[in-house]
């Protein structure tokens, strides 16, 4: 919970990480990728501000102590959700898997949601351990990494047959929030790898499924907007905007904030710190400071109202996840609003 | 001329060629954005390097920049030789090993590409006709100019200028109609007026917010990954 100016906020940090990237865990033959990815993570945190900044040892492999004081002594996060990213292909027991987050959730209770993956390459092996691990951990979510490499696979697509299959189990198991990060180096390698198409096709066919779109689909905001204003159960997951933008690009986070909000609107977009990446105390209390600055540029968005900010910060996600939140920390009178869509000419 | 004066003026012309050469997704220049990690004229050779915000940035666009970049820095007069090379990536050498046998980006990806990129290009070029719209637009609209009365006006009521210039080389590169008397806004699909004009100009501005938060993303990356750029650029 975070307190400003009288007002009390519910934090859900919708994506966070407990990854294991030291040279140790790197799978021999692939050490190249294994540094290069999490080099990759590690120049994102320059994003940040300078004092966030960690040294590359501690960010390829932080303790659980370290974690928890990031997030809940300093951080302000009340819930945090574990977003697994296997990457077993580079790191020989995975980069950050569900069974160590799960771990760490074991003895922290109340703390964690515990996300897990499928893969439809895995076939039905694959569909049999996912199902047990949704029953073990009590997921209620998904993350899904199309990007993923696993043999000369580079990657897979939701409008996979297959990946219809695992999506009507999550309908089944009720795993209802479908986290989709869309990153580089999607087969084949010749289309464009941000594209949100296949997002579009499921969020369309599985109604009752809510798909997460993390980091915005960045660097493709324009046709995630374009394809979540058509898909009512479509959300915007944060992750990166606040992180990347907030800071080093104040002006351009001025104007995706206000893009998000004019197409998705206050009640899709959901707050993740993206730990270790970025850690959250910044993120929170920027966020609760910032506002629509007064510039000729930005005169088509109006400034963020406290009861919106509650929303992205936690309140969006709680509803998500059917997490608890304290009487004190609701909204008085929660309405849906819809998006705007398209400006007054 | 002198022989260092020769090539003194040849590097300057391979560093203008680079400068002809564009990211396709930010839409502007590898000089500009700091791509440019080595640029070095000895006689007839060209040797150029270039280096991008992350190791894993996406193949597709990494390729076309370098194939690009060797087209521009073969074409220029003297240069006999060019070599262009990817540096700090994971698919520089599928990359370099492609673009110097000519090979094509599907040939260079065998069994991971399934054909060329010029509709990926287009697609982009299209986003950037877009985005340089809504530039063009908040500038008018900001010295005044009613939003009701956009669409009656034509490029030629746009104020000359770099934004107005890029916009009509874009519109020029998909065949868009582009001289001062067309009109100001086009659906860079057909090429014809925007069934919508409002939802049009909408796309234009959240495009452009797109492009440009990308660009500080990438800009700010690198900077991270190459704390003293700058020092090579330009230099031999």
């Amino acid at each position: 919970m975070y307190e400003k100016d009288g007002e009390k906020y519910f934090v859900v940090d919708g994506h966070t990480h407990f990854w294991d990237a030291s040279p140790q865990n790197w799978v021999e033959g692939q050490e190249e990728y294994a540094k290069g990815w999490i080099e990759c993570f590690h120049a994102y945190q320059g994003l940040g501000p300078a004092e966030t900044h960690w040294p590359i040892d501690r960010f390829q492999k932080y303790s659980e102590e370290l974690m928890m004081h990031d997030l809940f002594e300093v951080g302000h996060v009340d819930v945090a959700i574990f977003q697994p990213t296997n990457l077993r292909q580079w790191y020989r027991n995975g980069f950050n898997t569900t069974e160590t987050d799960a771990a760490l959730a074991e003895k922290h209770p109340g703390k964690f949601r515990v996300n897990t993956y499928f893969d439809p390459r895995e076939g039905d092996a694959g569909m049999k351990a996912f199902e047990e691990r949704v029953r073990r951990y009590d997921c209620k979510g998904v993350k899904l990494y199309t990007a993923e490499w696993m043999g000369d696979s580079r990657g897979w697509s939701l409008k996979d047959p297959e990946a219809s299959r695992y999506l009507e189990k999550c309908e089944e198991l009720g795993v209802k929030n479908i986290h989709i990060h869309k990153g580089p180096t999607i087969w084949p390698l010749d289309k464009d790898a941000f594209d949100v198409s296949d997002v579009d096709y499921v969020a369309t066919n599985f109604q009752g499924l809510n798909f997460i779109v993390e980091h915005v689909g960045l660097p493709r905001i324009e046709d995630f907007c374009f394809m979540a204003t058509q898909e009512r159960n479509v959300y915007a997951g944060l992750a990166v905007v606040v992180g990347g933008l907030m800071h080093a690009r104040p002006k351009f986070f001025a104007k995706v904030m206000g893009e998000l909000m004019f197409w998705l609107g206050e009640d899709k977009l959901i707050f993740g710190a993206d730990y270790a990446i970025w850690e959250p105390r910044w993120q929170v209390e920027g966020f609760v400071d910032w506002n629509m600055p007064a510039d000729e540029e930005l005169s088509d968005f109006p400034p963020l109202t406290v009861a919106q900010k509650k929303k992205i910060l936690g309140l969006n996600a709680a509803r998500l996840y059917d997490i608890d939140v304290p009487e004190e920390l609701r909204l008085e009178a929660p309405k849906v609003v819809e998006p705007v869509g398209v400006p007054n000419p | 001329m002198t022989a260092a004066a020769q090539v003194r003026a040849r590097h300057a012309a391979v560093w203008r060629a680079l400068g002809t050469v564009r990211d396709p997704e930010l839409d502007e220049p590898l000089t500009d954005l700091g791509f440019v990690a080595r640029c070095a004229v000895e006689g007839g050779s060209a040797l150029v390097e270039l280096r991008l915000p992350t190791y894993f940035c996406a193949p597709n666009f990494a390729f076309l920049m370098v194939a690009d970049a060797h087209d521009a820095v073969a074409a220029v007069p003297g240069v006999v030789s060019a070599q262009v090379r990817l540096v700090d990536h994971f698919a520089a050498e599928a990359i370099n090993r492609g673009v110097a046998a000519r090979a094509g980006f599907a040939a260079s990806f065998e069994g991971e590409a399934t054909g060329e990129l010029d509709e990926l290009r287009a697609t982009f070029v299209r986003k950037a006709v877009l985005a340089g719209t809504d530039r063009v637009c908040r500038a008018l609209l900001g010295a005044g100019v009613d939003r009701e009365r956009l669409p009656e006006l034509t490029l030629g009521d746009v104020p000359a200028g770099a934004d107005r210039d890029r916009l009509r080389e874009r519109r020029r590169e998909l065949g868009l109609p582009h001289g001062p008397g067309d009109p100001l806004i086009v659906d860079p699909d057909t090429g014809g007026p925007p069934r919508d004009v409002a939802r049009h100009l909408g796309f234009a501005r959240l495009t452009r917010a797109s492009q440009e938060a990308n660009s500080g993303v990438c800009r700010g990356m690198l900077r991270v990954r190459y704390p003293h750029r700058g020092e090579e650029e330009g230099g031999r």
